[in-house]
């Protein structure tokens, strides 16, 4: 069991040790794997010199902190360089920023050079807070038509016989399958002048001239729809199908109408349903570039384009970067309220 | 007090309030409910008892409007209540599973009703509060139904079903979960709503001395058939199976021919070497037809030394005693290998108990003491 526990701080140590080169992609990658195996053989011969009661709470703690070690190497190191980024000045150079870290000038003169430059110049320049409260807009509209196209997916699947939801549920899941880029391109070919639906609506004669979609925010909310709506459905199914069904019969017995059961009983009990599908969409769709991208137009502003293009058209990275720490913190917020939630309807399932 | 005794069911004249009419509910192919007729009258106390899975949920749902027969009729006050959706019906039905809202409080959970109804707000709190009384939680109010206990949740379904004062209250086995004591008082309860409001009551219950307490009438089910409707004494005393015998309370079935032996005497032949038992009956039998004596222990006398001048007698050795405190009830072994049980009170102190195991005892009963049943 030690044994185990060690090999995987090995593991995980030297991944740690791959993980930074490639990120800084300027440092020697043998250095740190030398680094690692040291570390991990320290750890060993420590571990050995333990007697059998210390050996179990190292493991133990071992295992509540392997949690928190993964979180360390996935989130916090990348925020770490990311925020280091932002905090430099955009340069000629490969990666193109400046300062550095030198081992020979010290960490004093290095952190000198850092500054809030760039964070003062997305305050200065109007498309960036107009991108941030355009994507908050569109975020917000789309989670909405999300849910309302989501929700009645999710009764209706919770709705039919038991041995057909797996099958459901399948062909919820099923689009996961294909790229999602794939698929986005796919919308294009629907929404274009010359597109299915023009053809098709054409064709039944609704309209005489093509719809102008694509390129359209319109496209954007189809997009961000089409592709989020699992998300929304999956947490509400979950909510829906746990829904005793005497709940509704005790309603209506108690005099309300179906319409009335179900605006009493069937909303508030699938609530958390809908907050974690709202969040689960809401948050990816703040920050979304691939579908503004494809399907949007000149017109569509969203921070995620602006980033992308900042970081590959601009090559400006400390900018990019200071975007991203700013989508991240907005991000927070409804992250935190995201746990909170699921935190309650733990403890309500108790 | 007027003297009239409640029973409408014996007035041809009476209209009963639930007619159930050659009703019958399938499951696919499984049938819950057997070709039921029954009347159920107004301000009755209507028990269902019966086996797990015999029916009385569904029978009960039926009359709320959540199933529909596969065939027949029901009607309430006179009329068809099938095109009736369960909201308009003004039935109030207490779930077995309680389905108590989990979103809201015990407090919102007993004004749902309520407020579905324009009731003035004060009037919602007035009521509400009468029910918190009533079952005794108003000290729960606040609380969600999951931080309380399972016998508070179900007093919080009663409490909800009581406090629209429904025509017609629904009970699915609305005290399982409670204490004795506090069965007995909700028991009392309700026979006081019951009286003061007139509430029609169709309670299901597992508990025979329950529905012998509260119920004008107990209908035996099995298999979704009624197998016998009858006030409670009589269902007792002179069940029409043996079915209902052995369902209701505790009794000693012995099988025999019946050959006749006067007016409404029969003789039973039961066992080689054994004389025939006496019992009088007024359902008719054939010669020789096959025929079940069923007595209730507590009939049958024990006596250490053989009794003179009594209807039936016969001689065995006690197996075993059950000592249930008030009462003691003795198993006692015939030589034909029949075991026969018998009941009396405890009225002096176990140590002064006049028998003990391997004692051998006479058992003596009166010719009218058993009921002569054909199956
Ligand atoms: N929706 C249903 N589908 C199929 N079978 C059902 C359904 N509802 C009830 N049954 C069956 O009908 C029979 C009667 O059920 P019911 O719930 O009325 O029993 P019950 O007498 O209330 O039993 P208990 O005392 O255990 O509550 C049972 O065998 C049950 O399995
Ligand atoms: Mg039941």
């Amino acid at each position: 069991m030690g044994l185990l526990w060690l090999i995987l701080f090995l593991v995980g140590a030297s991944f740690f040790g791959f993980l930074l080169p490639v990120a800084t992609l300027s440092t020697p990658f043998l250095q740190y794997l030398l680094q690692a195996v040291i570390l991990g053989g320290l750890a060993y011969l420590l571990w050995r010199s333990l007697d059998d009661s210390r050996r179990s709470a190292v493991s133990r703690n071992l295992l509540i902190g392997t949690p928190y070690f993964w979180l360390m190497a996935l989130f916090l190191v990348p925020f770490a360089i990311v925020l280091k980024i932002s905090l430099s000045d955009v340069a000629l150079a490969r990666p193109p920023y400046l300062p550095h870290f030198d081992w020979a000038t010290g960490i004093g003169a290095f952190l000198a050079e850092l500054d809030f430059e760039n964070f003062v110049f997305l305050t200065e320049d109007d498309l960036y807070w107009k991108a941030y409260l355009s994507s908050l807009k569109i975020a917000v509209i789309s989670t909405v038509l999300t849910l309302l196209v989501g929700y009645p997916i999710a009764y209706g699947m919770a709705r039919t016989p038991a041995e057909w939801r797996p099958t459901l549920m399948m062909l919820v899941i099923l689009p996961f399958w294909t790229s999602f880029l794939i698929r986005v391109y796919a919308w294009m070919g629907i929404l274009s002048n010359e597109g299915f639906l023009n053809q098709f609506l054409m064709w039944t004669g609704i309209i005489s001239e093509p719809l102008t979609i694509l390129n359209t925010n319109t496209a954007v909310y189809i997009g961000i729809v089409y592709t989020y709506l699992p998300f929304m459905i999956l947490p509400i199914y979950a909510a829906l199908e746990r829904l005793d069904e005497s709940l509704i019969e005790a309603a209506e017995d108690l005099g309300c109408s179906r319409l009335l059961a179900f605006w009493l009983v069937t909303i508030p009990m699938s609530k958390n349903g809908i907050i974690a599908g709202s969040f689960l969409v809401f948050i990816p769709a703040l920050g979304e570039f691939v579908i503004p991208s494809l399907l949007g137009g000149s017109g569509t502003l969203m921070i995620g384009k602006v980033l992308w293009e900042e970081f590959f058209s601009n090559r400006d990275w400390p900018v990019a970067s200071a975007v991203a720490i700013v989508l991240l913190l907005l991000l927070v917020v409804p992250i935190v309220l995201f746990q909170r939630n699921q935190q309650k309807q733990q403890e309500a399932d108790q | 007090m007027t003297s009239t005794v409640f029973a409408p069911w014996e007035d041809a004249e009476a209209k009963p309030l639930i007619h159930f009419q050659n009703v019958t509910k399938r499951f696919g192919d499984f049938v819950a409910i057997d070709d039921l007729t029954i009347d159920i009258y107004e301000r009755e106390f209507y028990a269902l008892l019966g086996p797990s899975g015999c029916g009385k949920t569904t029978l009960m749902r039926m009359l709320a409007g959540f199933e529909t027969p596969t065939e027949g009729t029901i009607h309430l006050a006179g009329q068809d209540i099938a095109p009736v959706p369960p909201n308009k019906r003004a039935v109030n039905m207490m779930f077995q599973s309680y389905a108590l809202f989990p979103h809201l409080s015990v407090w919102d959970n007993i004004a749902f009703g309520l407020k579905r109804q324009n009731m003035p707000k004060h009037n919602i709190t007035e009521r509400v509060e009468e029910m918190l009384r009533l079952t005794r939680l108003e000290k729960f109010a606040r609380r969600k139904p999951h931080q309380i206990s399972g016998g508070q949740r179900q007093r919080v379904a009663l409490a909800r079903s009581l406090a629209k004062a429904p025509k017609l209250l629904l009970l699915d086995e609305p005290l399982g979960a409670l204490d004795k004591k506090l069965r007995q008082e909700t028991q009392f309860e309700l026979m006081d709503i019951q009286e003061k409001t007139g509430t029609t009551f169709v309670i299901v219950t597992h508990d025979q001395e329950e529905a012998m307490t509260v119920a004008s009438r107990v209908a035996v089910m099995d298999h979704g058939k009624i197998i016998q409707v009858a006030t409670p004494d009589r269902i007792y005393e002179t069940p029409n199976s043996v079915y209902v015998a052995d369902f209701i309370g505790d009794v000693n079935i012995i099988e025999g021919t019946a050959s006749a032996n006067g007016e409404d005497q029969y003789a039973v032949t039961w066992s080689e070497g054994q004389a025939p038992l006496n019992a009088t009956s007024t359902t008719t039998f054939a010669e020789g037809q096959k025929c079940h004596l069923a007595i209730r222990p507590e009939k049958v006398t024990i006596n250490a030394d053989k009794p003179e001048g009594v209807d039936n007698l016969v001689q065995g050795k006690i197996l075993d005693i059950a000592y249930l405190g008030n009462i003691s009830t003795y198993y006692v072994e015939l030589p034909s290998g029949t075991v026969i049980k018998a009941q009396t009170a405890n009225t002096r102190r176990i140590a002064r108990r006049s028998f003990t195991w391997e004692d051998t005892v006479w058992l003596s009963w009166t010719a009218t003491a058993g009921v002569l049943l054909a199956e």
